[in-house]
């Protein structure tokens, strides 16, 4: 391969030098349990504590309501169960049908412990409103659950408006702010828990974190040692956490920069695509992250599509059924009413801070000619 | 998680399009699935008055192993006559193309069953005998097809709205 352009930030991104250099020390070296007593151990305590403090300092959190995990996964996982197994005799949780599977199956498998769950639908650019909450919640409500930004398509939720009715109506407000973070301004103050994880913004795999609003009671889900307040079980990943730290510096610090380059990539990209005829943009005009695009293409499967840029050493992703271990097309796309033989023809473009706008011009380039020689070979002519 | 021999079939697909003189075409697979296939074949007869599929080619819907399996059966099938074509395979198809991933093993079987559903076809229009294993797989194709469409009837129903 000559050159790669990865456009797939949505799915992980690179890890940025700095965050790399930051959390070298602590494999080899600063190597202790933070847990334990000797100089080893407070050492790693230290980079530990300090990390959480710089963290909470730029969600503007207080340190001891940010819980450590290893991944959103997971905190989306403790979210949810932990909340619906504290809430005493409430039994019923909101949320919506275009969240990560790991809300959604969280929350679909509570059904199985003796839960009520309401999954709201979603208009044609994913949009939830305040008001389908509003109706949703019932007096014996605990959660609701609405995610920041969509991974697949981008669109943003109303948060704020939503966490008005849920505290007017007494109920926790759970956020999967995965891809909003260091993207917009985070709804902190209108949510009582938010899940990250550090890949999503150039800091390393395997670590995360959920916010705990001060005053929240979880269950938690993983029993031990009593980590983390007694709320996550489980020796701390140091190297992880002084990662995750660095990389939320640098996000909060370029946050407002990179965003608007990226709306602006965003907006080339929707302008050069829906040019070409048979494509449509799946999800909100502007109502989105600014580093997600995604769209349909008719005549087009989506792996097809994802293997032929590949072959040109771009990386893309689709929400095709072909692509998918279960071989269903993408829940978010059949969610906002894509008909199934264009949400089989989708393709999620998403770019981070070390995407150029001439790899963005190579992939429009290069996009053409793939979608052009796959039709020409499709049973289905566009436009007939 | 694909073999080289399918990566290449997908890069350079052979004999793809449509023909122009074909003789019969079979049809397989349902968009809403995500995998269609249109197989053409040109059947003529050889020195010994055989029926031989003298040209195919193909057009696809589909992803990386349904591209890499039409453009494979239609090499396979290429030159043999009606009577060989019958009893390939779609094990025949994954086997030439060094295996599937299991998730992707039916699309050998689509590209088997339009090869099937072009030669019924064909012998069909001609008023020519259809071999019982021919037609037992077309009952078979034909029922899973409308099963399918039941299957994603509600999907189907959006569609149209």
């Amino acid at each position: 391969m000559t050159r790669s352009i990865y456009l797939d930030n949505s799915a992980t991104t690179p890890m940025a030098p700095e965050v790399v250099d930051a959390m070298s020390p602590y494999f080899a070296a600063a190597y202790g349990n933070p847990s334990s007593l000797h100089s080893f151990g407070r050492d790693a305590h230290r980079a530990m504590e300090k990390s959480r403090e710089t963290i909470a300092q730029l969600l503007g959190a207080r340190p001891d309501e940010i819980v450590f995990t290893a991944g959103a996964t997971e905190a989306n996982n403790l979210a949810i169960l932990g909340a619906a197994f504290a809430a005493g005799g409430r039994r019923h949780v909101v949320t919506t049908a275009i969240e990560h599977h790991a809300v959604l199956y969280a929350a679909e498998w509570l059904r199985t412990q003796g839960f009520d769950v309401t999954v709201l639908g979603v208009d044609a650019a994913g949009r939830v409103g305040p008001g389908q909450v509003r109706d949703a919640i019932r007096p014996d409500t605990l959660l609701v659950s609405v995610m920041t930004g969509n991974n697949e398509i981008g669109t943003l939720q109303p948060i704020d408006e939503i966490g008005r009715v849920c505290r007017e109506r007494g109920v926790l407000l759970h956020t999967d702010a995965v891809q909003a973070l260091g993207k917009i301004p985070l709804p902190l103050g209108s949510v009582d828990l938010l899940s990250a994880s550090a890949h999503k913004f150039h800091g390393p795999k395997g670590v995360g974190l959920l916010f705990v609003r001060s005053g929240v009671r979880l269950t938690p889900i993983l029993h031990g040692g009593g980590h983390e307040r007694g709320r996550r079980s489980g020796t701390e990943n140091v190297p992880g956490v002084v990662g995750m730290a660095a990389a939320a510096d640098l996000a909060f610090r370029e946050r407002d920069a990179m965003s608007e380059r990226l709306r602006a990539l965003r907006e080339r990209m929707i302008a050069t695509v829906t040019q070409i005829p048979g494509t449509r943009l799946n999800g909100h005009r502007t109502e989105s992250l600014p580093h997600i695009a995604n769209f349909s293409f008719e005549a087009i499967e989506g792996e097809s599509l994802v293997m032929r840029l590949d072959e040109r050493g771009i990386a893309v992703s689709t929400g095709s059924a072909c692509s998918s271990p279960d071989l269903e097309p993408s829940h978010v796309l059949v969610a906002i009413g894509v008909p199934l033989s264009m949400a089989h023809g989708s393709l999620r473009v998403s770019t981070g801070r070390q995407t150029t706008e001439r790899e963005v011009d190579e992939f429009l380039g290069a996009l053409r000619d793939v979608v052009d020689g796959l039709r020409a070979i499709s049973p289905f002519k566009v436009g007939e | 998680m694909y073999t080289e021999r399918v990566i290449e079939h997908f890069r350079t697909p052979h004999n793809m399009g449509k023909l122009d003189d074909y003789s019969a075409i079979g049809k397989v697979g349902n968009i809403v699935c995500g995998d269609v296939m249109w197989l053409y074949i040109k059947v003529e007869p050889d020195d010994d008055g055989r029926d031989v599929i003298a040209d195919i080619s193909w057009e696809t819907f589909g992803c990386t192993a349904a591209i890499a399996t039409s453009s494979m059966v239609s090499d396979l099938a290429k030159g043999k006559t009606i009577d060989e074509a019958i009893r390939l395979t779609n094990r025949d198809v994954a086997k030439e193309l060094g295996g599937l991933p299991p998730i992707k093993m039916h699309c050998s079987a689509l590209a088997a069953d339009a090869l099937n559903e072009a030669i019924y076809a064909y012998l069909s229009q001609e008023g020519k005998e259809i071999p019982e294993a021919l037609r037992t797989r077309h009952e078979r194709i034909a029922k899973e097809v409308a099963a399918l469409e039941k299957r994603y009837e509600a999907f189907a129903d959006k569609d149209k709205g």
